[in-house]
């Protein structure tokens, strides 16, 4: 367990009430895996990046690096997890300052680490681009000068210039072209392959989740609903917020038919969680038990676990038909 | 650029407005924040199309009339959000608003602008179905802008692929899908993940597309074509015809029947 949350919580106290954006939060990254995190607008997966970087301090639980609790590291622990642990973010227009060269946004993160002398930190730069597969001239130029995938393999260099262990990626794909985030995609896999890094990476396109990660979380306004291998969680999801949202990707096929009855409404707001289920009030399955008590983790038969009734006892009427990713709602 | 037998290029500024924008052509962009005012009530801001183009006389007219399209875009009990501001809307619910004002005066062609890349898929698939129910109610012509592979395939009855300003395929969504023609395309629907096929890699375009100031000579993808020659390097190819409506733009297409891109 090289980065790993624990019960994590991040409660915002605002003048309407408190925002609870993270409540309860726990998974694990291995080395060289990759955990993804998914879920819809509001339901707390960039929060939980924060906290894993701290940029965000939590509310309760804790964030622990190879064993030490990183809300209590000072000095030189503080430092090493600083080093080891970076981050690429989804646009890389705003990621880049615009007024400084290639190399010394690359460079920036080794000097505030202090321990190179400039010709170790020019060599770093030099290398981070060649593996990046950006041209060394790349290090005197400016970032408009630079595409979109261009200026993300900018960002990439600069994570991995200080030679991390974990890089956090926040939509690392979203804001480019369709035929961009491939190539990024697959550079992400070799070097993750070359150097045995961990990877979170949080996005909502569940088909590049599927395809790019190890082990999947879904969250649902700050909860976690289920959580396993993403072969188990995308194979045969079980909690209905799962199956709803796998059932309501879009597929380029023309004789796929999106159902529109697998969800109901829209995400409520993490100012006022719904008592029991978070997602009773949007499943179109909730029975009696559902609005008044969270249900504990049931672990499945792929090997994942969700939290769901329906999982613990059956259901009044319907028995459960999941709608699995391969099948077609009428 | 010719909408039920008028070129609207020929047209005066006045004309376009006084006859066909908001009225007979309409659009829905990718922000719903950014088209919609904050500071008007949403009632005023649907009931404007209306009023501007005379389809509505009265400010309580308009109100109704206004009502009605939310009622259409499927806003949960519109009568009592007609004084509601944009800020008190979700997402999905503002992206419906903008509907609203598209559809208000009944046109025959609306542009949606990736109407729903803003949205959540939840949502997404909730929008998608309303627009094919408006058009089955109203009959408005959707032209559809959209990078997403998947939404185009699961609303489109035709598709056409562009690439650096030119549009290098086109035809029925179905035979766009199965047998899709240009390099191009099937370097695209090659390029994006999918759901249950667990790939170790994707394939992935080299390159990127050319700037628009520097545009290849002959044809725009040939820098990034695995096909390309030197014919494709020299002049832009004419479009091939593939039956029923579907075309492509590619010289190694009409030389051997379907190239194998990827």
């Amino acid at each position: 367990m090289l980065l790993e949350a624990r019960g994590l919580k991040k409660h915002y106290h605002t003048r309407s009430g408190t925002v609870k954006a993270v409540d309860g939060v726990s998974f694990a990254l291995e080395p060289g895996k990759t955990f993804a995190l998914v879920g819809e607008s509001g339901c707390g997966k960039s929060t939980v990046a924060k906290l894993m970087l701290l940029l965000e301090r939590p509310t309760s639980g804790g964030v622990l690096y190879d064993g030490q609790e990183v809300t209590a590291m000072r000095g030189r622990a503080l430092r090493r997890f600083r080093r080891e642990v970076q981050a690429v973010f989804q646009d890389p227009y705003a990621s880049l300052n615009p007024r400084l060269r290639v190399g010394r946004i690359v460079a920036e993160p080794m000097m505030a680490q202090g321990d190179l002398d400039r010709a170790a930190i020019a060599r770093r730069v030099a290398e981070a681009l060649e593996v990046v597969g950006l041209h060394a001239d790349a290090a005197r130029l400016y970032p408009h000068e630079f595409s979109g995938g261009q200026r993300q393999r900018i960002a990439v260099a600069r994570a991995l210039a200080v030679r991390p262990q974990v890089v956090i990626l926040d939509e690392p794909t979203s804001a480019l072209d369709v035929s961009i985030r491939a190539q990024i995609l697959n550079l992400l896999s070799d070097i993750q392959d070359e150097y045995g890094l961990s990877y979170l990476i949080i996005a909502h396109d569940l088909a590049l989740v599927e395809h790019f990660s190890d082990a999947t979380g879904v969250m649902y306004l700050g909860n976690m609903v289920e959580q396993g291998p993403t072969g188990a969680v995308f194979g045969s999801p079980s909690h209905p917020y799962t199956q709803a949202l796998l059932a309501s990707a879009p597929r380029p096929d023309p004789d796929h038919r999106l159902p529109t009855d697998v969800i109901i409404g829209e995400i409520g707001s993490a100012l006022a969680v719904p008592p029991g289920c978070p997602f009773h009030p949007r499943c179109p399955r909730s029975f009696a038990p559902c609005d008044r008590e969270n249900p504990e983790r049931h672990v499945t038969a792929a090997g994942a676990w969700a939290r769901c009734h329906l999982l613990h006892g059956p259901a009044p009427s319907l028995a459960p038909a999941p709608h699995t990713p391969e099948r077609t709602l009428p | 650029m010719i909408v039920a037998g008028t070129d609207l290029t020929g047209l005066s500024d006045r004309e376009l407005a006084r006859d066909w924008r908001g009225r007979r052509i309409s659009m829905v962009t990718q922000d719903p924040m950014s088209s919609l005012n904050p500071v008007y009530s949403v009632g005023d801001q649907v009931g404007s199309p209306l009023r501007y183009h005379g389809l509505a006389h009265t400010r309580a007219e308009a109100r109704s009339r206004a009502a009605d399209a939310l009622g259409r875009v499927r806003i949960p009990s519109p009568e009592a959000r007609l004084d509601d501001f944009p800020y008190q809307f979700s997402g999905g619910m503002r992206q419906r608003v903008v509907s609203a004002m598209a559809i208000a005066c009944a046109p025959e062609v609306m542009i949606a602008d990736e109407p729903t890349s803003s949205l959540d898929v939840t949502i997404q698939v909730k929008m998608m179905d309303l627009y094919q129910q408006i058009q089955q109610e109203t009959g408005v012509a959707i032209v559809l802008i959209t990078h997403d592979m998947g939404v185009a395939a699961s609303i489109c009855d035709r598709i056409a692929v562009m690439y650096a300003g030119r549009i290098v395929e086109q035809g029925p969504a179905r035979a766009l899908f199965r047998s899709p023609a240009h390099p191009y395309t099937r370097a695209l629907l090659n390029a994006i993940p999918k759901l249950g096929e667990k790939t170790r890699r994707l394939y992935a375009l080299a390159g990127q597309p050319p700037s628009l100031g520097a545009m290849p000579k002959g044809c725009r993808f040939a820098p990034r074509c695995a096909l390309a020659d030197a014919k494709c390097l020299a002049a832009y190819p004419g479009d091939s015809d593939l039956g029923s409506g579907h075309r492509a733009a590619c010289w190694r297409l009409s030389e051997e029947g379907a190239p194998d891109a990827a």
